[in-house]
């Protein structure tokens, strides 16, 4: 069985050819692809590694399988910067309030915040983006600079759409 | 993962065709799905995907004053959909307690209703279980029994149903619409989810092939909107499955109780709506006392299934006064920040103290 497949990512059309439906969205970026910036955590949906964005939702690339997206717009972390370079507010965020340590988890507490930011349900409260983003874990447990760099990526944004 | 053929509906007439097929298994946003194959603890040879089928995507009137919800509505966007949110605030609340941001952004209702359990001894393929294997046995009873049941159960199987956005529907009467090979049928959600007994596989009453098309709420279930919660005992504060949960809706007449609804979460291998507790409420004025009285009626016939989670019995008992507590005091203008959370500040209600 080959199954052609095509994927908007980062902007960019993609055509893929898979010889079998088992492929996750996750393994169709990393290992077709080469888009390694999203990371096999517990390749279960239990700790976030993964999340990209799918036609702008935040999602588990793990628990999804490719052929099913066939379509799809996909967001990774390699498209969240400018073509230039300049890196995304979210991006500057985490840098300027250390949200990392071994950084493993960090491209998918990105993604995710920026899924988060998006959806608009949190705003600026604490409380609020610590649960919407509580299917990211950080085993370094950087949390404290992760929350303080949504907060500010958020307020940041929001000005921006302001202006 | 097993290997399997893969084929996308374009009709619900072709799903249900293809899904005919022995070994075949309907594909929606595949969270559980997906999950459990990568444990081989499911090997479906063929997966029918209906992610596109047309029409299943909506939030609508049901004619008769109710709201349909179809089978393909993710779970977010039913959380956070206004007019629904505003009608049914414990279903909202329920849904957002449930598993993270990302996976509600995926989940679908369907696939919600059809999650199977989380017992530990189900995903672990080298245990005996007889829902995995019928007659194999159960690895759980008389093992590390925590969160298994307390209601229900059989000595087949002592196994929970996870879902949180099933409680609330089940005190709401909530209505599943079916398609099959047999046509068209309706079943209530009360009904939907089968006890172990002696088949322990069986866990709801759909016959192979059937699909699930959408859900309805009949009109009443929007008279609780004022005075509605969900509130859910995790062993973790957020991201976490239910140890214990409570959907509690009251409606008030004149200080007293019109109607009202409770089911809880995490008790038996489904919903379990407790209409011994409801009757309890009926014509009183809400308070401590009614809702203790409630809570006794509705865990009266509890049963644990282990020494180990005996202690539900009593944290349902109390998640029982609390969450009717919280109903009482209204439902809140906006959902709190960690929805259904027994720890939130907004849940400490005037008299939400243990008694
Ligand atoms: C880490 C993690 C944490 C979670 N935490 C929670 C939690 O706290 N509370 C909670 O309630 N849930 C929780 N979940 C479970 C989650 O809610 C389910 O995985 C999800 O709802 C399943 O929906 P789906 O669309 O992905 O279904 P799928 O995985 O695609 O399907 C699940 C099952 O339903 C069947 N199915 C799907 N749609 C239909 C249909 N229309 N008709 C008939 N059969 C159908 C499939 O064949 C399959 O057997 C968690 C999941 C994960 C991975
Ligand atoms: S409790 Fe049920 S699901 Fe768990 S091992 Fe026993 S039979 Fe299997």
């Amino acid at each position: 069985m080959s199954i052609p497949l095509r994927l908007t990512v980062n902007g960019e059309p993609r055509d893929l050819i898979l010889e079998d439906p088992r492929v996750t969205l996750l393994d169709a970026l990393r290992e077709r692809l080469h888009l390694t910036g999203s990371k096999k955590g517990c390749d279960r949906g239990q700790c976030g590694a993964c999340t990209v964005l799918v036609d702008g939702r935040r999602i588990n690339a793990c628990l999804a399988l490719a052929v099913s997206l066939d379509g799809a717009e996909i967001t990774t972390i390699e498209g969240l910067a400018a073509r230039d370079g300049g890196l995304h507010p979210v991006q500057a965020a985490f840098i300027a309030h250390d949200g990392f340590q071994c950084g493993f988890c960090t491209p998918g507490q990105i993604m995710s915040a920026v899924g988060l930011i998006r959806e608009g349900q949190a705003g600026d409260d604490p409380e609020r983006i610590r649960e919407g983003m509580s299917g990211n874990l950080c085993r370094c447990g950087a949390y404290a600079g992760i929350l303080e760099a949504v907060r500010d990526a958020s307020s940041d944004m929001q000005r921006e759409e302001a202006a | 993962m097993n290997r399997f053929d893969y084929s996308r509906a374009a009709s619900v007439a072709e799903a249900v065709a293809a899904a005919a097929r022995p070994g075949a298994a309907y594909l929606a946003a595949g969270t559980n799905l997906l999950d459990l194959m990568k444990g081989a603890v499911v090997t479906p040879g063929h997966l029918v995907d209906i992610t596109r089928l047309p029409g299943l995507d909506r939030i609508e009137p049901s004619g008769d004053g109710g709201v349909r919800i179809g089978a393909l509505v993710r779970n977010s966007d039913l959380a956070h959909d206004r007019d629904f949110a505003r009608a049914y605030p414990a279903v909202a609340e329920a849904l957002l307690s449930g598993a993270s941001a990302q996976l509600r952004n995926a989940a679908t209702v369907g696939g919600n209703l059809m999650q199977r359990t989380r017992c530990p001894y189900f995903y672990d393929t080298a245990s005996p279980c007889n829902k995995r294997t019928p007659g194999a046995g159960c690895a759980a009873i008389g093992g590390a029994t925590r969160l298994h049941a307390v209601a229900g159960w059989s000595e087949h199987c002592i196994a929970t149903h996870p879902s949180d956005f099933c409680v609330p529907l089940a005190a709401l009467d909530a209505i599943v619409e079916i398609e099959g090979p047999g046509g068209a049928r309706t079943v209530p959600l009360a009904d939907f989810h089968l006890l172990p007994g002696d088949t322990p596989e069986r866990e709801s009453v759909l016959a192979p092939g059937e699909l699930i098309v959408a859900l309805r709420l009949p009109p009443e279930a929007a008279g609780f909107s004022a005075h509605a919660r969900y509130l859910k005992v995790r062993d973790r504060t957020s991201y976490a499955f239910a140890v214990v949960s409570a959907a509690a809706m009251l409606r008030l007449d004149g200080g007293r109780i019109a109607d009202g609804r409770l089911a809880l979460g995490g008790l038996a291998l489904k919903p379990w709506r407790v209409k011994a507790a409801e009757a309890a409420l009926m014509g009183r004025a809400p308070g401590p006392e009614v809702f203790k009285e409630a809570a006794e009626a509705a865990l009266a016939e509890a049963k644990p299934s282990g020494e180990a989670n005996a202690f539900k019995v009593e944290l349902a008992r109390r998640i029982v006064v609390r969450a009717l507590t919280l109903a009482a005091a209204g439902t809140p203008e906006r959902l709190p920040a960690l929805p259904a959370s027994p720890f939130a500040a907004s849940s400490f209600a005037p008299g939400a103290a243990h008694g």
